[in-house]
């Protein structure tokens, strides 16, 4: 069987009647296991159709239902693009659907949750296959508002009103950057069609607005600073698998509709276009990192790292449009290649640590990581599988997340090529920043582990944790081994997204699967090259044997005794470093900047029974400089434009009178 | 042909590095302590003090999860790995494309990465001081390790040490401002990583001051044992790489006559020697500094590789 | 080997710029000033390398103006204003460390740029001299705008003098009389500088220029 768009949109049409049947089993106690037993199959069926697609190189196919506007039906297509970002949502979908088997039946209101879940899944399904404007809007509108339905599942919380609030407010700007965009690419008689607006020709000042209204549309669902703010309030306010799609999956459909316009339809635009995303991707990155250091709500700091990882895709496709502007295409290719792959690493570890957190929250009720602790005593299966997670994301060897990292800085290394001085000069400043972000991830990670699974339990809630169940479970060590094998069989990873590469940059990186031993060599052996598999299997060899000498010919005696606290015996689990005490030294370093941060130190005069107290203000300036001003001024003209709801009858004639002699004006001028 | 030699420089170089550690810190001690004026602890202390503590028996803390058993190996298994990939004598490693200069810094990375977080398993304020110090002390290491490896590779062409090295080795290098640059930054960049002065005091035990030595604080016995050799082949290897890198005079080109081993061998521990006097000498001239002048030391190391990128971009561009 | 001649240019004028940055990165008095010295030597050889390469002898005359005056009568002087002034040896800076290397960067980077591209039909040995000497150039401007302290300032301003030196010797040497003038003009500069110095210090008994705005009624 041929894979082909009609079993996609099956598929699709599979979960938009599991929508229904939620909806019709509404309070049976079976439908959480109906519903996400059903999104399984589905999901793995939509999975397996895809990654067989991009395997076999198949040909794009193509299909019109009649639905939809009655003189343009929707067209829906199957591309290796598409293929690719399919398996990638179906897969996070699987996942999802697994865990919520099991923590699905925590849920309070399991009504608010089940019948939007497959329609969440259907919405992300839909916009990676739609083939024109209408079809692709409205999928895209289907699918943030099915989200949001998803966030304002426990709506009786006031950060999640505000979250839902400021989540939708963001989502209808973000689709109205996209409606001008497209309106832009298919105005003067083009047309609607993803094809025709593909083969029509695009004038530079055009090219240039409609990047710059994807980066607002799409940047905003992705998450690129300054438009990030909804983010870490909306993704945390979903149940965890939820938030998990969300940070995971849908960020990355985001990141499909940048390239399916900017790559795909666009045609490449200029140089420049390529240093603005490049930028752009890089301040992403370094911000999202240390608002993420700077948090200590798990999901929140989860949900800031997403930022910080959709900030590094984004650097990465900048120095694909660069090279690809200045014809070196296997360059480009490699970069572009690097951009997907992260795309696929950060799916993986970014849904394994939101289940994570979520089974944390689901034993203890707490998201607040100074609250937790020592949880790898209580929990020791999810506490490995949360440092799998956490290993990958630091982009550490030999896991999945150093790959594409790599990846990434082997592009940076060949901007010596690119002619223009501006990039030759920016490009390394941005692989430094890349470079910061990831050594500051490394060291949000620590912190994220360190504070929730190590050291004393900080309250009684977090002593009295157990384990989650065993679905739960096998979603997490699902996705740590996928971790694990993308880190030690790249090569596997990229000839897979040859296809892809190849269809929207007209080049491939060398195919990787006739290297020895599986290593990876992006450009030339003699440049460089890594090996996975081997770095793993020499860590190994070299820990057991120093295991095996050590136990063999040292003393293996142990003696278990109380910690070293200065001579103060059995000092109080308050007294271990905290959050926000491990963050204080990279505090200090950027925050004075970046946070306005200041310490007051209020220390009380010898005799006096006060505690002392230290405080710390931060600011968002994202927040406050940009966001509270832009509110003011919504909020001033609201109250202006109010004033016409009480005027008398003769105003309101006027009024009318005086648009109507306006309008006349106008056209007597313009014409 | 080539297969067996290079088989056998892998085997001799992982050999020879988790040999000459111990001495290297023995050997820099020594100095020290002559250039103070004390006589000093012999240059073997390194393994005595090493035998002795395998045989001393561990003393846990009450709530030390696996992860603290476990940290001491994989630290040690990481960077050990990390120092047989840099060429010390010869090019000809067996293994040396399975990581290149950026594998091998990230390896080093994950070695710190379970440090830092068995620092804070044992839950007193001391590992977690550590831990968050030497956190941010590595954040800031590696944007100027990478402008390192950026200017290297743009004069090289390459990341990979062994091509570099035989790069730097021939002759169409020339005077290069860049390559000054870029070796400033690297031997700041390892003063830092390894937890020299004036960054952290590899000799201190006084709590508020210490940032390594905070953090393994409360291991003991075979553990500790692990991560000071961790500790010594990270200095070796650090060592070797501004060797390898900047100064690959003598060293062996794959294919060359058995006896330019041994001249090479020597050669190597000829530079060895002169570098560890050289950072003997620069910690006793030196004081330590503030934790929080460490960033402005680190971006002085960032600012130098990408002044010395930019300088090769002008240089290049003729 | 044919290239030497631009390697050693490349690598005495690229010090130059480095020093700069340490300049930028000092924060003490003394060393500044020592730094400074260092500054001019090097300017000192690369003139003088010039002078070599290119074969203009009067290009020597430079080079020992340079190192006489800069290197060594200008930092012995600015020594003792110091030691007799009392001077507080901490400079104080208007802008952090880290930012102000920063923006350092920033300017490095554009004078490269713009000077690349604007001499793109000059001898490369110039065209890299005059990026190099803007470089050096707004460098300066950078530590007399970030320093708060008069002494420092003064060291700013001449650092950037240095830079129009190397910028006229890489253009294939420039008259003498110019030279000479160029040199007499720094003189009178640093003459008046000190004098003024004295003045700041005799009026407000501190030579931080802080004093100047508040008398003049003006806030930091």
């Amino acid at each position: 069987m041929i894979p082909g768009v009609d079993q996609q949109v099956w598929c699709v049409a599979a979960l938009l009647g599991t929508t229904l049947l939620a909806i019709a089993a509404n309070r049976s106690n079976k439908s959480t296991t109906v519903v996400y037993g059903a999104t399984l199959v589905i999901s793995l069926i939509a999975f397996a159709r895809a990654l067989s697609f991009l395997v076999a190189h198949a040909e794009a196919t193509e299909m019109v239902l009649p639905i939809g506007l009655p003189w343009l039906g929707s067209h829906f297509r199957l591309d290796a693009l598409a293929a690719f970002f399919l398996a990638v949502v179906n897969l996070g979908g699987a996942a999802a659907s697994l865990y919520g088997l099991g923590y699905g039946s925590h849920e309070s209101a399991p009504h608010r949750v089940l019948p939007f879940f497959p329609a969440f899944l259907a919405g992300m399904n839909l916009v990676v296959l739609a083939d024109d404007a209408f079809t692709f809007l409205l999928c895209w509108e289907f699918m943030s508002l099915a989200s949001w339905a998803l966030v304002m599942a426990h709506h009786r919380e006031a950060d999640n009103a505000r979250a839902g609030y400021v989540y939708l407010v963001m989502a209808s700007f973000g689709t109205l950057a996209l409606l001008l965009a497209f309106g832009l690419l298919s105005g003067a008689g083009v047309g609607y069609g993803f094809a025709a607006i593909r083969s029509a020709p695009h004038a530079p000042s055009e090219a240039a607005l409609v990047l710059a209204l994807m980066l607002l549309g799409a940047g905003s669902k992705a998450g690129l600073v300054p438009l990030h703010v909804w983010l870490p309030l909306a993704h945390p306010a979903a149940p965890s698998h939820v938030s998990a799609l969300m940070s995971g999956v849908m960020t990355k459909v985001a990141i499909y509709g940048f390239i399916r316009v900017v790559f795909d339809l666009l045609g490449p635009p200029g140089w420049s276009a390529g240093i603005v995303v490049l930028v752009l991707g890089g301040a992403t990155a370094v911000m999202g990192i240390l608002y993420a250091l700077m948090e200590n709500d798990i999901k929140r700091l989860l949900a800031y790292s997403t930022i910080e990882n959709v900030g590094v895709i984004f650097a990465s496709l900048g120095l694909a449009l660069a090279f690809q502007a200045n014809g070196l295409g296997l360059a480009a290719a490699l970069a572009f290649t690097a951009a997907l792959f992260h795309v696929l690493n950060h799916s993986f570890f970014k849904s394994l640590l939101f289940f994570g957190a979520g089974a944390v929250l689901t034993s203890t009720g707490e998201r607040d990581m100074e609250k937790l602790g020592g949880l790898i005593h209580r929990m020791p299966l999810t506490s490995f599988a949360f440092l799998v997670g956490c290993v990958a994301i630091s982009a550490l060897p030999p896991f999945n997340g150093f790959v594409s990292e790599w990846l990434v800085f082997q592009a940076v290394l060949r901007s010596p090529d690119l002619p223009q001085w501006g990039l030759k000069i920016m490009v390394p400043a941005v692989g430094a920043l890349l470079a910061l972000a990831a050594a500051l991830a490394a060291a949000c990670f620590v912190k994220a582990f360190g504070v929730t699974f190590l050291g004393r339990a900080r309250s009684p809630v977090a002593a009295a944790a157990g384990e989650v169940d065993r679905c739960s479970l096998a979603a997490m060590y699902g996705l740590a081994a996928l971790c694990f094998l993308a880190g030690i069989l790249p090569g596997l990873v990229i000839d897979g997204l040859a296809p892809v590469a190849q269809a929207i940059i007209g080049h491939r990186m060398p195919v990787q699967a006739n290297d020895p031993w599986l290593s990876i060599v992006p450009i030339a052996e003699s440049r460089s090259s890594y090996n996975g598999l081997l770095v793993f299997v020499f860590i190994t060899a070299a820990a057991s044997l120093a295991v095996y000498f050590i136990h063999r010919f040292a003393s293996r005696a142990i003696r278990r005794g109380p910690a070293w606290g200065c001579g103060f015996a059995d000092p109080t689990p308050a007294a271990q470093y905290s959050g926000a005490s491990f963050a204080q030294p990279i505090r200090r370093v950027f925050g004075t900047l970046i946070f306005q941060a200041r310490e007051h130190v209020d220390m009380p005069s010898p005799g006096d029974p006060r505690p002392a107290r230290l405080t710390v203000d931060m600011h968002d300036l994202v927040w406050e400089r940009l966001y509270t001003p832009l509110t003011k001024a919504v909020w001033f003209f609201a109250d202006r434009l109010n004033q016409l709801q009480f005027l008398t009858i003769r105003r309101y004639l006027s009024l009318v009178f005086a648009t109507l002699v306006t309008l006349l004006l106008v056209l007597a001028i313009w014409s | 042909m080539v297969v067996i030699s290079d088989m056998l420089v892998q085997l001799g170089q992982m050999t020879l590095v988790l040999l000459l550690a111990p001495l290297l810190t023995g050997v820099v001690r020594k100095i020290k302590a002559r250039l103070l004026r004390r006589k000093g602890p012999s240059v073997f202390q390194p393994y005595r003090d090493l035998l002795r503590l395998l045989r001393k028996e561990v003393v846990l803390a009450e709530n030390a999860s696996w992860l603290f058993r476990v940290t001491p190996y994989v630290t040690f298994a990481a960077i050990w790995v990390a120092a047989a990939l840099v060429p010390t004598f010869a090019t000809g490693l067996q293994f040396s494309w399975s990581a290149d200069l950026i594998a091998i810094v990230a390896l080093l990375g994950s070695a710190r990465f379970f440090l830092a977080l068995a620092g804070m398993d044992v839950g007193t304020s001391f590992g977690g001081i550590g831990s968050s110090r030497e956190v941010m002390i590595a954040a800031l290491a590696e944007p100027a390790m990478m402008l390192m490896v950026f200017c290297v590779a743009l004069i090289a062409g390459s990341t990979q040490l062994s091509t570099v090295a035989t790069f730097m080795a021939s002759s169409q290098v020339g005077l290069r401002v860049s390559l000054g640059m870029a070796m400033i930054a690297l031997i700041m960049v390892a003063l830092a990583e390894n937890a020299r002065i004036p960054v952290d005091n590899p000799a201190t035990h006084l709590e508020l001051t210490m940032v390594h030595e905070a953090m393994i604080l409360e291991y003991s016995g075979r553990h500790l044992a692990m991560i000071e050799f961790g500790a010594f082949l990270k200095l070796l290897l650090y060592i070797s790489l501004i060797i390898c890198v900047f100064f690959p005079w003598q060293i062996t080109i794959v294919g060359a006559a058995p006896l330019s081993y041994v001249v090479s061998v020597g050669a190597y521990l000829f530079k060895l020697a002169l570098a560890g006097f050289l950072l003997a000498l620069f910690e006793t001239a030196t004081a330590k500094m503030r934790v929080f002048r460490v960033p402005e030391f680190l971006g002085a190391a960032l600012m130098l590789g990408l002044l010395g990128t930019l300088l090769r971009f002008v240089s290049e561009s003729f | 080997m044919p290239n030497l001649a631009f390697d050693i240019a490349h690598l005495l004028a690229g010090g130059l710029v480095l020093i700069s940055f340490m300049m930028l990165y000092q924060d003490r008095l003394y060393a500044l000033l020592n730094i400074f010295a260092l500054h001019a030597l090097v300017l000192a050889l690369s003139v003088a390398w010039q002078a070599y390469v290119q074969n203009a002898p009067h290009l020597y005359v430079t080079a020992v103006i340079a190192l006489v005056f800069k290197a060594i009568i200008i930092p012995v002087a600015l020594h003792r204003i110091i030691k007799q002034l009392g001077i507080h040896r901490d400079i104080e800076t208007a802008v952090g460390i880290g930012p102000t290397m920063l923006a350092g960067m920033g300017l490095v980077a554009l004078s490269m740029v713009l000077m690349l591209r604007v001499t793109g039909a000059a001898d490369p040995l110039a065209r890299e001299d005059l990026a190099f000497a803007l470089s050096v150039v707004l460098l300066g401007l950078l530590v007399m705008v970030t320093r708060r302290n008069a002494v420092s300032q003064v060291v700013g301003f001449m650092s950037l003098e240095n830079g129009l030196v190397l910028a006229a010797t890489g253009a294939k040497g420039m008259p003498l009389v110019v030279e000479i003038s160029v040199a007499f003009s720094i003189l009178i500069a640093f003459i008046v500088i000190g004098v003024f110095l004295f003045r700041i210090r005799e009026r407000f008994d501190t030579v931080d220029i802080g004093a100047l705005d508040e008398f003049r009624g003006e806030r930091r």
